[in-house]
């Protein structure tokens, strides 16, 4: 099996939190987050594949079929559910923000320090 | 019992269902009736579950899928009496809040109730767990319902704020557990935590099993705020509402922790091994520094809720450091803690919000002198605080008490003073804002501390006299923890069971009777002679400090100019750190999980 897809998903996470550390407006920053959770996915559905394995699908199928790991599979929907919450949430938030102050720039809501 | 533990969490997430879906229907007092009457029936059923966990887990597997031969496939709930006893926690804290706020937000009701709920049914269900990622998504579910409780106020720019900068660096946390448990996934095929410990056990530590604990304890971290995963805190607590405030601090920084506990002693313990003081080390330095930093930065608030949100990271880096130690006496004097530090803060929050109503403002210097009017109500404050310092026999002491002798039997005796120093900082600054704000002692201008924002927090209209009862039960009830009989004794037996991984593991993968090592009752020192003078030696610096904040102009003009010279510009840097700028939390939440797994991949092999 390859290592290609971890490196993919590192590099994606990376650049991912690079995006959210470095952005000025909330709704980049909010894309930037479901980019570094998208490694996440690939990362989970590396870890599943079984090299010549098949669709988890058995209805139909023989005994002892190979097949990539269904778990994973599983976690990576419950993941994408997850986040999309949190993201729906975060892009409202910064709805908010911007009716409030004219701005969604993350350095000018600063208002609270120290 | 083993139909009870899913109750803990249907409860409160059905009646959230069906207060969100009658809102129209139902009176605001009904709604508000039912929610109070759902976090009071988890609260029982913890307790109840705290007692029949007494001589084994008890363990529920959903839909009857049981291990075959000692492999889970279905999803279980395995309660123990300290998960038992967090859930109870959880639903007595949420109970407060919900009670608090029934006088406290007038019209804000609506869907406060359900979000409070959504939190309270999160929390139960991921301190009774027995699979990890189910863990991660009530950890996730808790984070919704507090992001959004964080932003309540969606008309102003704080909470707005606030909310943004917890969701976002939350978020980056949650993904952090999530890659853990992937890497966990990779290495044992297995999501049960008992599962887990079996495989791994058998196993040196390699660098896949490291860099999955570092991902979920930094994860776990960002909830419990240590230092660097802090930053968010002070910024959602300022904005939040009381009530949410109350349940953030009593309950959500512990689930944290005993994420950090659960996943260490059930799974990790077994392949780091002779190692694992390595581990332990770590926790226990950063525990540390979290409560000296901490203890510092609520010493140089005015804005009463951020000194008391630093406050509690204080008293999470006592409870981490008490983790770190890795013995029963350790876990449980952090056990005793967080339960009187659930107790003593939730119940300052709630005076801050007295004074709200009351007087209108949250600010240590604008209030200053004007709240003599209730000089109980201060009487209560300083209990408050002098229970949270750890006055011999007052409040968090008991538990104070556990972590000087695991610390020295643990051979790391100069860990006790320091832990005893960052309570007496976070301490004093609440004793000089009491004085001030319920005295009237000292000037009211001070520039050492963080300039206070014009925005003004909107005021509750409820009953003065209802919310201060509340307040003064609480508080009364948080000081009173390390007098109640037998409860170091219960802490540390249940310390024992929690770290007892073969007889869980036994439990719950055949459910076979396994003998466990602990058996009650079991015989503990209430506190040793040197705890007294520790916890008199902290009460007595604490007050110093205190006055020091209130009386320094009295100080020779010299001295006084040398310690500005010398103190001034380190604290300048400390304050310029908590930048309130989501993308530099961001950044620190990476470098510190980063440098935290650095060490232990140099440690633990």
């Amino acid at each position: 099996m390859s290592v290609l897809p971890y490196a993919v998903a590192v590099w994606i996470c990376l650049i991912g939190l690079y995006g959210v550390v470095t952005s000025r407006n909330l709704i980049h920053l909010a894309l930037c987050l479901t980019v570094t959770q998208s490694s996440t996915y690939l990362l989970l559905l590396a870890v599943g594949y079984v090299d010549g394995g098949r669709a988890p699908i058995f209805k139909g199928v023989k005994l002892g079929t190979t097949a990539v790991d269904p778990v994973v599979q599983a976690l990576t929907l419950t993941d994408i559910v997850v986040s999309v919450t949190v993201l729906a949430l975060i892009l409202a938030l910064a709805l908010d923000v911007h009716e409030d102050v004219d701005t969604v720039d993350p350095d000018r809501i600063a208002e609270m320090h120290g | 019992m083993s139909w009870a533990p899913p109750l803990l969490v249907a409860i409160p997430l059905l009646t959230a269902a069906v207060v969100a879906g009658g809102d129209h229907l139902l009176p605001r007092r009904v709604q508000d009736a039912l929610a109070i009457l759902a976090a009071a029936a988890v609260c029982c059923l913890g307790i109840a579950l705290m007692v029949a966990s007494e001589h084994r887990e008890v363990v529920h597997w959903f839909g009857g899928w049981r291990p075959r031969g000692g492999v889970p496939l279905g999803i279980d709930f395995a309660v123990d009496p300290l998960s038992a006893g967090l859930a109870a926690l959880v639903g007595g804290v949420v109970l407060v809040g919900l009670v608090y706020s029934w006088a406290y937000l007038s019209e804000a009701g609506r869907l406060f109730d359900t979000l409070m709920l959504v939190c309270c049914g999160a929390m139960c269900g991921f301190a009774l767990s027995g699979d990890l990622f189910n863990m991660f998504v009530w950890l996730e579910l808790m984070g919704v319902g507090a992001y959004a409780l964080t932003g309540f106020d969606i008309r102003r720019l704080g909470p707005l704020q606030g909310a943004v900068n917890f969701a976002i660096t939350n978020t980056v946390g949650g993904f952090f557990v999530l890659i853990g448990i992937a890497f966990v996934y990779a290495r044992t095929g297995a999501l049960n935590l008992a599962q887990i410990g079996h495989v791994l056990s058998g196993r040196k530590p390699d660098g896949l099993v490291i860099a999955a604990f570092t991902l979920l304890v930094c994860g776990f971290f960002c909830k419990s705020e240590i230092v660097p995963f802090h930053l968010w805190l002070a910024d959602a607590y300022a904005v939040a509402p009381v009530p949410v405030c109350v349940i953030f601090a009593g309950a959500m920084t512990d689930i944290g922790l005993f994420g950090v506990a659960r996943v260490y002693w059930t799974s990790f313990a077994a392949p780091f091994g002779p190692h694992g003081h390595a581990a332990g080390d770590v926790l226990l330095w950063l525990g540390l520094v979290t409560a000296l930093l901490g203890g510092l930065m609520a010493f140089l608030q005015r804005h009463l809720k951020r000194m008391l949100a630093y406050s509690v990271v204080c008293h999470t880096g006592i409870m981490l450091a008490g983790l770190g130690l890795l013995s029963s006496k350790g876990l449980a004097g952090t056990a005793d803690v967080l339960l009187a530090h659930a107790l003593l803060t939730g119940g300052l929050f709630l005076a801050v919000g007295v004074l709200l109503a009351w007087r209108h403002s949250v600010d240590e210097l604008a209030l200053h002198g004007r709240a003599r009017g209730r000089p109980w109500l201060g009487a209560l404050w300083g209990l408050g605080a002098l229970g949270l310092i750890g006055t011999p026999y007052l409040g968090v002491y008991l538990g104070h008490a556990q972590l000087d002798e695991a610390a020295a039997s643990a051979g790391r005796h100069w860990a006790a003073p320091l832990l005893w120093l960052a309570g007496a900082l976070a301490g004093a600054a609440l004793l000089r804002a009491g004085a001030r704000v319920f005295r009237g002692w000292g000037p009211d201008a001070d520039p050492l501390l963080s300039p206070e924002t014009d925005a003004k927090p909107p005021w509750p209209s409820g009953s003065v006299a209802f919310l201060a009862t509340v307040t003064a039960v609480v508080i009364l009830l948080g000081a009173a923890v390390s007098l109640v009989p037998g409860l170091a004794q219960r802490g540390e037996y249940g310390a024992e069971r929690f770290r007892d991984r073969g007889a869980y593991a036994g439990h719950v993968l055949h459910g076979a009777p396994v003998p466990t090592s602990a058996r009650l009752p079991y015989a503990v020192a209430h506190s040793t002679l040197e705890s007294v003078l520790y916890g008199v030696g902290a009460t007595a610096l604490a007050l110093a400090l205190a006055a020091f904040g209130l009386y320094r102009r009295r100080l020779p003009q010299a001295a006084r100019e040398a310690a500005t010279r010398l103190l001034l510009p380190p604290l300048d840097g400390l304050r310029a750190l908590h930048s309130g700028v989501v993308g530099d939390y961001i950044m620190w939440v990476t470098v510190g999980t980063a440098v935290t797994g650095g060490v232990w991949a140099l440690v633990l092999r």
